[in-house]
């Protein structure tokens, strides 16, 4: 279970990208999380792991409070969190095995890792998972060549490695076809079903969104402007999450992406510290 | 109804200075400047005439290499150059490695980065020759002056094109893997190393044989190698021994740089 409490994040630049959200997401339920670009989707997501780092508010999942966690707790805790990211963001010269196994990173020491002399039991379950997204055969491949589809599940692989609580996934579908789209977003769905995993799925496509979550919040400007079952999503709820065509809109999107990219880099560096 | 007249000229807008008459000066400038400054270089032209004899006899040392005479000289200068050259090397890249990371602004904290960069600055900043000189004067003549300089020098080179390197990375796949709970040692092991290796292994091999065709000039300077035999042959006006020396060196460095863009292809 995880709540969020009055989340904000504002940009050292000044842009306030989330503004007071609160949200409970309950054992199980799958979250589908839409808004216009720049309405602070990927920055919420990148909150909660605190990939990007929280101005305020607080993040509890469970009864932890990941925000103000120091640097060896936070470690500890994003095992708790598996995340699936746009463009699948695999190591692409590491074989797939090696990437699903690299979920296991916030439990091994590092010893292991680095000779790749991972327990016995983290071994077979990354093949247990691979055979359940079906790429048994492409376990010794590298991971760069796969197809989109292929990746995107070595992606739910390497996230559901971690053992995780929660599925942190961001545009899952972005760069991916329409059939395989689907064909991903259900293994996602299935997955979540099966183990009672909660997630917040940061999405594009409405109609995607419609066919497959549970629920869904709309984001705008950093606020939530809807929260409700997919049939509530009318159309009046559309317009008061997108607006009626604004343009504008789509510019701040890319400056939010650089922010948060940005402010990802200085997360890195200060990990490094 | 008549399309609206629109010009048929295009030009593309100047990039730097966009007064005209400033970037005719400016090219102005340049052109007497190189007029004044190549008539300021003084020929000695009867110096040139005599100079041409013994140009002639070096080239001819060329075309009739003398391997024989000096072979001993010649073969233990080079055993000892090659030696220079890959102990230095595999030291020079152990040593850059860590600098290399500490220098990559984007994983190294800052002071780290701070002092990282200044060790590379100053090893950019020395010239092999100059080095040489300083070790030679220091540990006395041969190899030991050589390997030494070969190695700092190295360090400047891999360690700062192995940080720009660094921070070049796919951002996105250093997220991923941070977003599991790694370490910063398992960072650098799972979302750095893989992609920066193939360029490391690249660019260790290409110093390799930059390494090699130094170690024949700091042999000049008294640092060993087949550097302080072609010396001393050019001191005896030997050209064919001199000569026969230079087709090795060709013929060496030539082989480094095939089989090293063979290999480099091949870890691609």
């Amino acid at each position: 279970m995880l709540f969020l409490e009055g989340l904000t994040k504002t940009y050292k630049t000044g842009d306030a990208a989330l503004r007071d959200v609160s949200l409970t997401v309950p054992k199980g339920q799958i979250m589908g999380l839409i808004g216009p670009s720049g309405a602070g989707k990927s920055t919420l997501i990148r909150c909660i792991n605190r990939l990007v780092e929280p101005s305020g508010g607080k993040v509890l999942l469970g009864d932890v409070d990941l925000v103000g966690l120091g640097k060896a707790d936070l470690r500890r805790q994003r095992r708790r969190i598996g995340m699936i990211f746009q463009e699948y963001a695999l190591v692409e010269r590491l074989t797939v095995m090696e990437n699903v196994l690299s979920g296991r990173l916030g439990y091994v020491p590092f010893w292991r890792s680095f000779l790749r002399k991972y327990p016995p039991a983290d071994i077979q379950r990354a093949y247990q998972l691979l055979d359940r997204v079906g790429l048994m055969e492409q376990a010794d491949k590298r991971a760069d060549a796969l197809s989109g589809g292929q990746r995107q599940r070595v992606g739910i692989a390497r996230a559901l490695a971690q053992d995780p609580e929660l599925l942190l996934v961001d545009e899952p579908t972005a760069s991916l076809d329409p059939k395989t789209s689907r064909q991903i977003m259900r293994l996602l769905t299935e997955i979540c079903a099966e183990r009672g995993l909660p997630a917040i799925v940061n999405i594009h496509d409405v109609p995607l969104a419609q066919q497959f979550m549970q629920r869904i919040v709309g984001l705008r400007a950093g606020r939530v402007v809807f929260d409700g079952t997919p049939e509530q999503l009318t159309h009046e709820a559309l317009t008061a999450i997108y607006g009626a065509e604004d343009w504008n809109e789509m510019r701040r999107g890319d400056e939010e992406q650089t922010r948060a990219e940005a402010d990802a880099r200085d997360r890195m560096a200060a990990l490094a510290r | 109804m008549s399309a609206p007249d629109y010009p048929t000229t295009w030009r593309r807008p100047p990039q730097i200075i966009r007064d005209r008459r400033w970037r005719i000066a400016f090219q102005i400038g340049i052109v007497v400047y190189l007029i004044l400054a190549i008539g300021s270089v003084e020929v000695n032209w009867a110096r040139v005439y005599t100079g041409l004899e013994r140009g002639q006899r070096f080239v001819l040392g060329f075309l009739q290499p003398d391997f024989d005479t000096r072979w001993r000289d010649i073969s233990r200068g080079l055993i000892e150059s090659l030696t220079m050259t890959l102990t230095s090397t595999v030291v020079g890249v152990a040593i850059s490695i860590p600098i290399g990371i500490g220098a990559a602004r984007n994983i190294a904290p800052r002071w780290i980065y701070y002092i990282c960069r200044g060790i590379i600055a100053v090893s950019r900043a020395l010239q092999e020759v100059i080095i040489a000189i300083f070790f030679v004067a220091m540990f006395g003549f041969g190899t030991f002056a050589g390997f030494l300089t070969l190695s700092f020098a190295t360090i400047g080179f891999i360690a700062k094109l192995l940080a720009d390197d660094i921070e070049e990375i796919d951002e996105a796949q250093a997220e991923a893997v941070r977003a599991t709970g790694a370490s910063w040692g398992q960072l650098l092991n799972y979302a750095v190393q893989p992609q920066v290796m193939p360029r490391l292994i690249g660019l260790s091999l290409y110093r390799l044989d930059i390494n090699f065709r130094e170690s024949a000039v700091i042999g000049i300077v008294g640092a060993g190698g087949i550097g302080a035999t072609l010396n001393t042959a050019i001191d005896r006006y030997e050209y064919d021994s001199a000569g026969a020396i230079l087709l090795i060196i060709i013929a060496i460095v030539m082989v480094a740089e095939y089989s090293s863009s063979y290999l480099r292809k091949f870890l691609q």
